[in-house]
């Protein structure tokens, strides 16, 4: 269970609160207006500005003192998830041991996860050598591999065309359900929410509200989200 | 965070170790002063120093203009070439350069034997033109380069738009021009002089005698002729002032890269004609035949000697390298610890402790630590360690500002991914930072060996009969009046420093795939 307990994040006079919970294996999407705080929620749960006031709990103990590294998390950021001058199977290394020499049954389970994300006999590629798409997958494998219980995605498939993006919801999906993660993943498109998640986030008016069922809230949309939307939904 | 306090501990304790380095020769060279009153050779040598530097500093500058200039309108066959040439001077040893000099301008050089056939009275390169002739020789390219640079950096648009107006060329030199020359000039000028205040090498081949001698030639010769410590010590901390003050001056200014230099960039606009074109042929070509000359004279006077080297330059060429080597490795990894820490933690401290050997010369910390070693030990058996020592610190602020933009770059790309994956600093320095790293690590430790293979600075202090470097064989060898020797032993210098810059470059460009 991750609890987001009277958080407030503060940064001038901007300031986003959020008090609410994520079970186990629960998939919640984070939808809001650019600039609204979507993302500086995310880096606060994931260590990199820890919030104003407030803590961040996992199954009840606090995270403040643990680092990036050391939270049950791994995170997808926007762009930047994999280091260009190593090779996929050496990034995925990487993620897995914190060193380049993993053991003969993680090597295993190396090449399993690539075929696992369609990437089977891809190892040897720099990530340069891959489309968007591909590289995008091999962030999500190394994320099956560390199996944090918490994955949080910081639209990290915000630049790929609805048909790609569409099939990296698929793999994520695949992904979640072999970890048994709980998924925060921010979107700006209402229908990775409708797709993925079974709860949705609103970041809005200065608090992230708490998770709502996805099919409600966009059948009864409030109206910050309905401002967001616009006339169309 | 907890682990906030071990990150940084490194670059700090290296941060109080180079103070200590640096204000402890300061203070040592203040308490052992035994007067604080300059006697008539002191300012004479004090304006000596002065005078040289500003002459060099404007001469350098002045002509760097119209061949930077030049180099930027102009597309010609050979312009890469030149310009990557342009960088050269920075890796030749000073005493090389000299002798290529005293070649071409000698008393039985071209130039020489060209004016008596006119009938005119000869040139002496000794005294205060050789120092000047040879500190614009050395300088002059390098300020071609970061001019050049300031050009570049002006947005092609303008010049575009410019052109579309019609603007004549006067108008286009005071509204683009002018403006970016204003802008780099100061930086450029004050760095060049002071370079030339901590000349050693040129004032010990060219100048000497009482009317032309730098403080740093004074101090060498208070030390090691008059024996007078009291005297080296207080020449030492003036000129350790003069130059810490010409620092503190210099942070306020920018100085432009020399070697982000664009070998293509695009250009726009017809360059002018007439006269302007005249003047642009005179200006690459002048600049072309006065660094080609130098060089070209060193090959062919050496080139005979090589089979028939003295013994003395075999051992001292291995000693150089052992030096130039081990005091590059050390200088790179004292600038990679402390320019990683000053971009994790933006701390104005980092960047003091840096930049604080500016402001000392090699004579400087050398005076010091001779007299901080004499109580105790032989300071000739110690010679191999000190100048190692002082060449490390004296190349630390270079390196550091080389390597500082790339260090934020990774910080700012890779760092959140890093701390994400929990990497220890051991796997985050194998495979990250030093295969991203890879190209400025090689680039700046070859510059720091091919600088610390050249130096004539510290060594000619400590060195007994045995145990010279390679450049100091070269301008014993000169001041033997041996010169085929030298020429010689000064063309092996020259391919080892190259050799050198060349190798360490080419193993960071090995490891830099990206």
């Amino acid at each position: 269970m991750l609890t987001l307990e009277a958080v407030t994040l503060r940064q001038g006079s901007w300031e986003l609160t959020a008090e609410w919970r994520v079970r186990a294996g629960e998939r919640i999407a984070l939808i809001g207006p650019s600039g609204a705080g979507k993302s500086s929620l995310l880096m606060a749960i994931a260590g990199f500005a820890p919030p104003g006031t407030g803590r961040i709990l996992w199954n009840g103990e606090d995270l403040a003192a643990k680092s990036p590294g050391d939270r049950p998390i791994t995170i997808l950021f926007q762009d930047q998830n994999l280091f260009p001058h190593l090779s996929v199977w050496q990034n995925l290394a990487l993620g897995l041991s914190a060193r380049l020499r993993p053991m003969p049954d993680q090597s295993e389970r190396i090449e399993l996860a690539l075929h696992e994300v369609g990437l089977g006999g891809m190892g040897l590629r720099k990530p340069a050598q891959l489309s968007g798409g591909q590289q995008g997958r091999v962030a999500l494998a190394r994320a099956m591999l560390r199996a944090r219980p918490i994955l949080l995605l910081d639209e990290p498939f915000a630049a790929l065309g609805p048909a790609l993006k569409a099939e990296m919801l698929m793999v994520l999906d695949r992904v979640a359900t072999a970890t048994g993660a709980a998924v925060l993943m921010v979107t700006h498109d209402p229908s990775d929410a409708k797709r993925f998640a079974e709860k949705t986030v609103l970041v809005a008016d200065g608090a992230a509200h708490p998770p709502v069922a996805t099919a409600e809230m966009f059948a009864n949309p409030p109206p910050a989200l309905r401002a967001y939307l616009g006339p169309q939904a | 965070m907890a682990n906030r306090a071990v990150e940084i501990a490194p670059a700090a304790t290296l941060g109080l170790v180079i103070a200590a380095l640096i204000l402890g020769s300061a203070a040592m060279l203040a308490t052992r002063a035994e007067t604080w009153v300059l006697n008539p050779a002191d300012w004479a040598a004090l304006r000596f120093t002065v005078l040289q530097a500003v002459l060099s500093a404007g001469i350098s500058t002045a002509l760097a203009i119209p061949v930077a200039r030049a180099l930027h309108r102009r597309r010609f066959w050979g312009r890469t070439g030149l310009i990557r040439l342009m960088a050269a001077p920075f890796v030749l040893p000073v005493v090389v350069a000299v002798l290529g000099l005293l070649a071409v301008f000698g008393r039985a050089g071209p130039v020489n034997t060209a004016l008596a056939a006119l009938g005119l009275p000869p040139l002496s390169i000794f005294g205060l033109h050789g120092v000047v002739l040879a500190h614009v020789f050395l300088n002059m390219p390098l300020a071609t380069r970061m001019i050049l640079h300031g050009w570049q950096a002006v947005p092609a648009e303008r010049f575009r738009l410019a052109a579309s107006l019609g603007m004549p060329p006067p108008a286009l030199f005071w509204h683009l021009e002018w403006p970016m020359l204003r802008a780099v000039l100061p930086g450029i000028a004050v760095m060049i002089f002071l370079v030339c205040l901590t000349s050693f090498a040129v004032a010990l081949t060219l100048g000497g005698g009482p009317k032309s001698s730098t403080i740093e030639l004074a101090i060498y010769q208070a030390l090691r002729f008059e024996f007078d410590l009291g005297r080296a010590a207080l020449l030492a901390a003036l000129q350790f002032g003069l130059c810490a003050a010409v620092t503190l001056m210099s942070l306020r200014l920018t100085v432009p890269s020399a070697f982000g230099a664009g070998i293509g960039a695009a250009m726009t606009g017809q360059p002018p004609t007439g006269w302007r074109r005249r003047a642009d042929t005179v200006a690459i070509a002048g600049s072309a035949v006065f660094l080609l000359t130098p060089l070209v004279a060193i090959a062919l006077a050496g080139l005979p000697g090589l089979w028939q080297l003295p013994d003395t330059v075999w051992p001292a060429a291995l000693r150089s390298v052992c030096i130039a080597v081990v005091s590059s490795v050390v200088a790179m990894i004292a600038a990679l610890t402390v320019a990683q820490a000053a971009a994790r933690h933006c701390n104005g401290w980092f960047d003091l402790a840096a930049m604080l050997p500016l402001s000392a010369s090699s004579l400087v910390l050398g005076t010091g630590m001779f007299l901080a070693i004499r109580p105790f030990a032989s300071p000739e058996n110690l010679s191999v360690a000190v100048t190692i020592l002082v060449n490390t610190t004296l190349s630390l602020p270079f390196l550091y500002r080389l390597l500082l933009p790339e260090a934020r770059q990774l910080q700012a790309d890779y760092a959140r991914l890093t701390q994400s994956l929990g990497l220890s600093w051991v796997t985050r320095l194998r495979f990250v930072t030093l295969p991203r790293l890879a190209r400025p690590l090689g680039f700046g430790a070859g510059l720091a060996a091919a600088l610390s293979m050249g130096d004539l600075g510290v060594i000619a202090l400590f060195a007994g009969d045995r145990g010279a470097t390679l450049p100091l064989i070269v301008q014993r060898l000169m001041g033997a009046y041996r010169m085929q020797d030298a020429a010689a032993a000064g063309l092996v210098l020259v391919v080892v420093s190259f050799a050198l810059f060349w190798a360490f470059d080419r193993i960071g460009q090995h490891y830099a795939d990206t």
